[in-house]
């Protein structure tokens, strides 16, 4: 096996008996977690609602601390390194996260000078990942005038402007047109190919199947299994898409949460 | 600082694109700073131009009665009343035309009160004169008299203040037309032996104005509104600024700002520098309405020459407060609902307690010691001692310094807070 190789098979985030309760919370929300995400990854985190990925995401992206556990990102601990941390992950949330009175190239000019980009290297950033999502010529028009697809997009640039080693995704095409998503899809995809690990989460299981290398479903705050899309529909005895694996995992039961 | 910087322009961006920020933010200040100051001149120019109807019953027909009137007339702030549809107004129909708001007040004069007045200052001079020996024995002849009273209504709306202020000096009226008798008759009774008696008063009233250089600061209501309502404006940034830090949070953008590798504190001081641009924006145009606008209304100028830097530097420490105070409030409110009406709220009480409306000293005890609690009483009394009081930088430093304390004190409650949501 060359370095090369080796290097980007080493986990770029471990997880070490991760906990999260909350203060009003009767359970743990993530419950001892550990686990390793190999490096280059398109890493799927998939499983009902309440089984704690956004509670996980959270707690690697520094919105919330852990109860107990620790975790490191490329090697730096989030106790002592969190700054580090934070420069090398991007973060594309569930909501917009975007101010709706300015425009895309306003917006992104503001999240990259927040990450220290300034001057040319940002404005040409911005303008490139612009074109490649299609929304150059709708770059200085306010975001309250876009649709739901184009925002999905500004939103997802506005994680990676720069240029992060590591991408949060919380359902980056969720509500969004068949053609917004394919362009979406595929600019991660290509992101990926630059090296860059991709968590990704979605509720979407055929989406999931298709767009992850490697993912592990949660339940209860715990890791239930872990491997390739591959690996789990195989382990798993009449399984033919992640959809089976998932339901023969987690159960049919609803999973309400008020 | 690059960040800050960018900070600065994003927020300013935001507040250019939202014109109801702006509105509260620029028009509301002038309008309510013109409306105040206009009403309050007004009020001021119809006490002393004679401008307020009093109904006046004359039921004595006397020399009394005619020394109310004339003073009454003569004072110039009244206009007097006696007639309905030309027949003379009685007791009864003055009461009901007073207590329906018809007229704010009526002085009943009862019957025969000179003649009465006339006889007990006669019995009493008589008394003195004999007891010392020049009077004669005519005391027996007269009668005692009972005290009289002069009757006032007031319409039930009427200020506290202004039937104080007109009881007063119809009190004081009535007191001098007293003494005058006492006078005349004595100088009735001794004009054979003694010099004409001098019926001039002896003690007057003469205030005595702070002096700025060569020229006296006499007060008028556009160098108490100026700063007070100056400073309400100011603290009124706490409601766009609140609703701005909310509204981050419902946009997601938050999210998204704490995930960034700065301090919460880059976030705040891009905020505090927006706004403390927006509050000293404000004061400006205050002051220059104060300066230009109210003359041409027919209102007194402002009088801020040389007064303008150390009129800044309040101005800006007043501004880092009212952020401290809607940063802290944007950061623990979750909803507008919930910033918008407290921060409005609270603004209108700590202008209550701060002495905006009536002034601390008028105030209980306990309310003037929360007074001092209040940085918006810190601010108006820095403002007070630069343009009425005549102070330097020196003699308001304590009161700038507690502004920015308070400044510091509110935001590092913010961090804390958000450091503990953090830790949920």
């Amino acid at each position: 096996m060359s370095e090369t190789l080796k290097s980007r098979q080493e986990p770029v985030i471990r997880i070490h008996t991760l906990s999260k309760k909350y203060r009003e919370a009767e359970d743990y929300s993530v419950d001892g977690l550990t686990l390793a995400i190999p490096r280059g990854e398109i890493f799927g985190l998939l499983g009902p609602n309440g089984a704690g990925k956004t509670t996980l995401i959270s707690m690697l992206c520094g919105l919330i601390r852990p109860t107990s556990g620790d975790f490191t990102i490329n090697g730096w601990s989030y106790h002592s390194e969190g700054k580090k941390i934070r420069e090398n992950i991007g973060v594309v949330p569930q909501e917009y996260a975007l101010y709706p009175s300015l425009s895309a190239r306003e917006n992104l000019t503001y999240f990259g000078s927040m990450y220290g980009m300034k001057g040319n290297a940002l404005e040409i950033k911005v303008d490139e990942h612009l074109e490649h999502l299609g929304l150059l010529k709708h770059a200085d028009k306010k975001i309250e005038t876009y649709s739901g697809g184009m925002k999905r997009r500004v939103n997802l640039i506005a994680g990676l402007l720069h240029s992060p080693m590591v991408l949060f995704l919380d359902e980056p095409t969720v509500g969004v047109d068949i053609q917004s998503k394919n362009v979406i899809i595929d600019f991660l995809k290509a992101y990926n190919r630059q090296g860059a690990t991709l968590i990704y989460t979605s509720h979407h299981l055929i989406e999931a199947q298709e767009f992850c290398t490697r993912v592990a479903i949660l339940d209860h705050g715990q890791v239930l299994t872990e491997g390739t899309p591959h690996e789990l529909i195989k382990g798993v005895a009449h399984a033919r898409s992640l959809e089976d694996v998932f339901l023969s995992m987690v159960g049919k039961e609803l999973r309400d949460y008020a | 600082m690059h960040k800050v910087w960018a900070s600065v322009k994003k927020e300013s961006l935001l507040l250019l694109r939202d014109a109801g920020a702006l509105i509260i933010l620029f028009v509301m200040p002038l309008a309510l700073i013109i409306t105040v100051t206009l009403i309050q001149q007004g009020s001021f120019k119809t006490l002393s131009n004679a401008k307020i109807p009093v109904v006046l019953i004359d039921n004595d027909h006397g020399a009394v009665s005619r020394g109310i009137r004339e003073n009454l007339e003569n004072s110039g702030s009244f206009e007097i009343v006696s007639e309905k549809e030309g027949k003379p107004l009685t007791e009864e129909q003055a009461r009901d035309e007073v207590f329906k708001g018809r007229y704010p007040m009526a002085v009943i004069v009862p019957k025969n009160l000179s003649a009465d007045l006339n006889q007990k200052v006669q019995v009493n001079v008589d008394k003195i004169l004999k007891d010392v020996g020049i009077g004669n024995d005519s005391l027996a002849a007269f009668r005692e008299v009972e005290p009289k009273e002069i009757r006032l209504y007031f319409d039930p709306a009427t200020q506290l203040a202004f039937k104080s202020a007109v009881k007063n000096s119809i009190d004081k009226m009535v007191s001098e037309l007293e003494v005058q008798s006492v006078y005349s008759l004595f100088q009735e009774q001794l004009s054979d032996s003694v010099a004409i008696l001098s019926q001039k008063s002896f003690l007057h009233f003469q205030e005595i104005m702070p002096v700025d250089g060569s020229r006296e600061v006499i007060p008028n209501a556009t160098q108490h509104n100026v700063p007070a309502w100056t400073l309400f404006a100011i603290f009124f940034i706490v409601i766009p600024l609140s609703i701005n830090l909310v509204k981050e949070k419902g946009q997601g953008t938050l999210v998204r700002l704490r995930t960034l590798p700065m301090p919460y504190g880059v976030v705040i001081m891009g905020k505090t520098l927006t706004f403390l641009v927006i509050c000293m924006v404000q004061f400006y145009l205050m002051v220059a309405v104060g300066v230009y606008l109210f003359p041409l209304l027919g209102l007194e100028p402002l009088q801020a020459g040389g007064k303008l830097m150390l009129m800044s530097v309040v101005a800006l420490c007043s501004g880092f407060a009212a952020i401290g105070f809607g940063i802290l409030l944007g950061t623990v409110s979750q909803t507008q609902e919930q910033s918008a009406p407290f921060g409005a709220t609270s603004v209108v009480i700590l202008a209550a307690i701060g002495g905006v409306w009536v002034p601390v000293f008028a105030m209980p005890s306990f309310m003037q010691f929360v007074s001092g609690l209040s940085p918006m009483n810190w601010g108006l009394n820095a403002f007070y001692d630069v343009i009425l009081r005549n102070s330097d930088l020196g003699a308001i430093l304590p009161r700038l310094v507690l502004l920015l304390v308070f400044f510091a004190l509110m935001v590092g409650i913010a961090i804390l807070y958000d450091e503990k949501k953090r830790a949920v």
